[in-house]
């Protein structure tokens, strides 16, 4: 989304990119975006609108079908409560080292795996497939 | 100088009526620009189909009241809507300021009041004005707070912020060199008068309408919630928190 030089509203910038995950619609605390569902789930003339609720960690759905028909769905859209996983600028910064390693970012602290990431040692191996 | 009326002072250059005239025709552009902008836009229209699309479920006069009570308490008065403190604060200042600085101009034009109390109210408007506008501005804008861009970078959406800040900053300066007595006040007065045309005159261009706009729009938005319509938004949801994974483990071996 980039800001309208005209009105200063958000705007798409690139439409054809967009694949209607809705996590903008989902994300904006006004409920202002509005995107249009997938044709193979509400066919034209509908309206699919969404409400993040972080504190109930629920996410529900409304769609409302342009023959009046109407459905809800609420699903629960976390395990651990809003806010409580540290973000990645709370990390420190890869030391360079690190890029030399198999393990991705903060592994294999960030995966709480005691010991480190379970791997087949070479005497592990049968001698002669390898 | 903050006691002083600046406008009392024009007396040798300009006849008072012709200001107050001014002030009148200011007045009248800005009813004229938000009617052509309403009516450009479609704003009623689309309020008014709004409307009549959340009717179907009705709420009584006394509810109505008290969703216009708490429209103009949260929403305008205390500019409920913004989720960013720092927007709030600064928008506070800028709509407060402006206020203070309309009002004070038309008493002290009108009136010619040598009370100290309405150049004192002047002199803080547009302090409030610039200090909310200037921060806005060069701090918090998403053009530059988000988007990285320099705050030099100028464009049609930015019409009414520059010329509200540009009519401001000129009418400070101008008082100010009024009351030193400084040969430059005359030309100031006459770029200040620019940029307070510019500010009423652009009304159908520029962002000024949201004034009238945004109260109507919380309005809307507030019986929308009331009547259950709630432009088609889910309502809360019933089920209590539950964080942890619902699955269990499976029992078929």
């Amino acid at each position: 989304m980039h800001i309208d030089k005209t009105h200063r509203r958000a705007y798409n910038i690139e439409p054809n990119m967009c694949w209607e995950c809705y996590s903008c619609v989902k994300a904006c605390p006004q409920n202002a975006i509005d995107v249009r569902g997938y044709a193979d789930f509400a066919p034209l003339g509908h309206s699919v609108r969404v409400l993040r609720e972080e504190a109930k960690a629920t996410i529900s759905w409304r769609l409302k079908f342009r023959d009046g028909r109407e459905k809800n769905f609420v699903s629960p859209i976390r395990t651990t409560p809003w806010g409580s996983i540290k973000g990645p600028a709370e990390y420190d910064a890869p030391r360079p080292e690190d890029f030399a390693k198999q393990e991705l970012a903060h592994e294999p602290e960030a995966l709480k795996i005691s010991g480190g990431l379970p791997a087949l040692r070479p005497e592990q191996l049968k001698q002669g497939l390898v | 100088m903050f006691t002083h009326n600046p406008f009392a002072a024009l007396g040798d250059l300009l006849p008072p009526v012709v200001m107050q005239v001014y002030i009148v025709i200011m007045i009248v552009l800005v009813a004229a620009g938000t009617v052509f902008d309403i009516v450009h836009k479609g704003s009623a229209r689309y309020f008014l189909n709004n409307w009549r699309k959340t009717k179907s479920k009705h709420v009584d006069g006394g509810e109505l009241v008290s969703i216009a009570v708490k429209t103009a308490v949260v929403d305008v008065l205390a500019s409920g809507e913004f989720c960013n403190a720092r927007r709030r604060i600064a928008h506070l200042l800028t709509m407060y300021g402006f206020l203070l600085y309309v009002i004070s101009t038309a008493v002290m034009v009108f009136s010619y009041s040598t009370a100290s109390i309405w150049p004192q109210l002047w002199w803080l408007g547009g302090l409030m004005i610039l200090v909310g506008g200037y921060w806005f501005w060069f701090f918090i804008r998403a053009d530059v707070a988000a988007e990285g861009n320099s705050p030099f970078r100028v464009m049609h959406a930015d019409l009414f912020i520059l010329s509200l800040l540009g009519s401001v900053t000129l009418g400070l300066i101008w008082a100010f060199l009024q009351t030193s007595a400084s040969s430059g006040a005359s030309a100031f007065f006459g770029l200040y008068v620019i940029a307070t045309t510019l500010l009423f005159a652009s009304v159908p261009w520029s962002k000024f309408a949201h004034m009238f706009f945004k109260p109507a729009a919380a309005f809307e938005k507030r019986v929308s919630y009331a009547n259950g319509t709630r432009s088609n938004l889910p309502g809360p949801a019933d089920k209590p928190e539950q964080f942890g994974s619902a699955r269990t483990a499976p029992r078929h071996y």
